[in-house]
């Protein structure tokens, strides 16, 4: 393992063969030579009587490899298979050339809970750096591991593990009688139990999350012109938001959930309107004549970046919530759109046009300086991970648009393939 | 042909009902899907002698057979090749107060999608301006705007983009 590790680990997913045609492949195309060697022991299971429906072990693995921060031992390395501190020997890991070491079983209670129980160890010092006994279902073993892999990601890096989250994204496709189905599909951030939230004959366009994870708000041309939906994820139910001649495109919500950023073109070009959902009024934030679309929240909810052509092409503006002058944020470029903040606030990921090619780019909103995270024809809709590590956006693979993931200082790159359809549009859950 | 022309009276009587509900006011209604608008029927013209007896909208030999209009990248003005044909749907509107015209705005795929829908709006409204300068009036013509999400061509080049950045003009009842 040097330098890169190019589409050298295919993470295919246990599924059933139902959801087959709907599961995401991850394919890491990219990964960093400083990627630290880790060791997660497949976990014993003390059931005598049936095996674990989900293997622990390798889903953790899996997490921690897609960061790109980790390399995992292969378990036929594994000179042994210990599952308590007793039976670790670090010298054994050490020569084996790990760093860390996670070992862990699963306890049946008799009484139909299970419990998880893993260890976190550093080999070299011989101590164990966290641990954790988790309560458990059968059902929830996936998500259990997930949490896990969040622990040992905070532990080792420092920075909050986004295993545990979601994502949405669009996927289009087209039957023999050239008939579209678009939907709305929500699924973990590893791509597996893909599930369609909305299924419609007609585009449906710009999923975003409410803050608190509970709701997705989109575009739908159902009506053959567009309108915004808000739909609670658990129930399926949702709302239409009263609709204009024009556009109603583009929401977004703001930090604290009380109000949406959309574009309406009801008094004439594209503007920025605030939504607030508790009145249910309607504000405009915009009057230019040009077209003012794409509106982000900063973190703070103090601001509003928006894509803009009043000054010829389209670029990057941001303007108070209370309204008032904007102010251009990008310089550099003919075309400067969609732009996302990072969870810090301090970044905003966009699409940046280079040489005719569209890229997705960061901007440091203090310096302005602009670094370009991919190398793509059509790359659009970059979307942060809640804790800021990598960003996913859309690419096209030279014959239909798939998801792809960059880390945010783009040494870390992955595709997620779809099989037989376009799936484009993605957008990072918040944390739970 | 009696019965023709009382057949085609029938439709532009429907053509009007059509317009009638369909434009009204700033606010839609949640019930205002118009279904079927690209499989409806398609009328072929009849040539008796060398007199056309079809559809106008379908004349082979009028502008009004053209109803999509191509644009250059990043730009919603209308080329001059087309110009005679927006003038003929404009007066044809004008002429036909019942008859109702969907301007449809479209975008090729580069760039981000909810500019591109901003940018196909503005090709519609180009084309929506253009009409109602010919006497169509404003609750005759509806400009939607469906930026990339539904192009006609699905390839990656200049050959297909040519062929998304357009705008239809969708006669729902005809």
């Amino acid at each position: 393992m040097k330098r890169m590790i190019r589409a050298a680990l295919i993470l295919t997913f246990l599924i059933s063969s139902a959801a087959l045609s709907e599961a995401l492949k991850i394919e890491i195309t990219q990964g960093v030579s400083s990627a630290q060697p880790i060791a997660v022991v497949p976990f014993l299971n003390t059931q005598s009587t049936s095996a674990l429906p989900v293997d622990i072990a390798q889903i953790i693995s899996d997490d921690l490899v897609r960061s790109g921060r980790f390399k995992s031992l292969s378990r036929f390395d594994m000179l042994n298979k210990p599952s308590s501190a007793e039976q670790v020997n670090f010298r054994n890991w050490q020569a084996l050339g790990q760093d860390n070491l996670v070992i862990g079983k699963v306890i049946d209670n008799a009484n139909g809970q299970l419990t998880v129980q893993f260890q976190l160890f550093d080999v070299y010092k011989g101590e164990q750096l966290t641990g954790f006994s988790i309560p458990a279902n059968r059902s929830d073993l996936r998500a259990v591991a997930h949490r896990i892999s969040d622990l040992i990601y905070e532990k080792l890096t420092g920075q909050k593990g986004a295993f545990s989250t979601r994502m949405a994204y669009v996927t289009s496709m087209q039957d023999l009688n050239g008939q579209h189905e678009y939907k709305i599909q929500v699924a973990d951030a590893d791509g597996f139990g893909a599930k369609t939230i909305v299924t419609s004959s007609e585009p449906i366009m710009s999923p975003t999350w409410s803050p608190a994870g509970d709701k997705i708000s989109y575009v739908s041309f159902e009506q053959r012109r567009s309108s915004i939906y808000t739909q609670t994820l658990k129930t399926g139910a949702r709302e239409k938001l009263r609709s204009f001649k024009g556009i109603n495109g583009a929401p977004s919500w703001s930090p604290d959930g009380t109000q949406l950023a959309l574009t309406l073109s009801k008094d004439g070009s594209a503007d920025i309107y605030i939504y607030n959902v508790i009145t249910r009024s309607f504000r405009r934030l915009t009057t230019s004549y040009a077209i003012d679309t794409e509106p982000d929240w900063s973190p703070d909810g103090r601001q509003i970046v928006f894509t803009s052509d009043r000054g010829g092409k389209p670029q990057i503006y941001r303007v108070s919530v209370n309204g008032g002058q904007a102010a251009r944020v990008t310089y550099e470029g003919s075309y400067n759109a969609r732009a996302r903040h990072s969870p810090d606030g301090k970044n905003i990921a966009m699409v940046h046009r280079v040489n005719g090619q569209y890229r997705i780019a960061t901007l440091e909103l203090k310096t302005g300086f602009i670094s370009i995270l991919t190398d793509g024809k059509l790359d659009e809709s970059p979307s942060y991970a809640p804790n800021g590590s990598m960003i996913l956006y859309s690419t096209n693979d030279g014959l239909k648009s798939i998801l792809a993931a960059v880390s945010s200082d783009g040494k870390v790159r992955q595709k997620l393939r779809l099989q037989g359809g376009e799936v484009r549009e993605p957008a990072w859950s918040p944390f739970k | 042909m009696k019965m023709y022309k009382n057949l085609l009276t029938g439709l532009l009587l429907s053509t009007a009902l059509a317009g009638c509900s369909m434009f009204g006011g700033d606010e839609q209604s949640s019930e205002g899907a118009m279904s079927g608008m690209h499989d409806g029927a398609q009328t072929s013209g009849m040539m008796d002698g060398n007199k056309y007896t079809g559809h106008p909208l379908d004349n082979p030999a009028s502008p009004l057979a053209t109803k999509i209009i191509y644009f250059a990248f990043d730009s919603s003005a209308v080329e001059p090749q087309y110009e005679a044909v927006i003038a003929a749907h404009g007066a044809y509107l004008a002429a036909n107060s019942g008859v109702s015209v969907i301007v449809e705005g479209h975008a090729d795929e580069r760039g981000t999608r909810e500019y591109n829908v901003a940018l196909s709006e503005r090709r519609a409204n180009t084309v929506q301006n253009l009409l109602s300068l010919q006497g169509a009036s404003a609750n005759q013509t509806e400009a939607v705007a469906l930026g990339e999400e539904k192009p006609v061509a699905v390839g990656h080049d200049e050959s297909s983009w040519s062929l998304n950045r357009r705008v239809e003009l969708i006669y729902p009842a005809h």
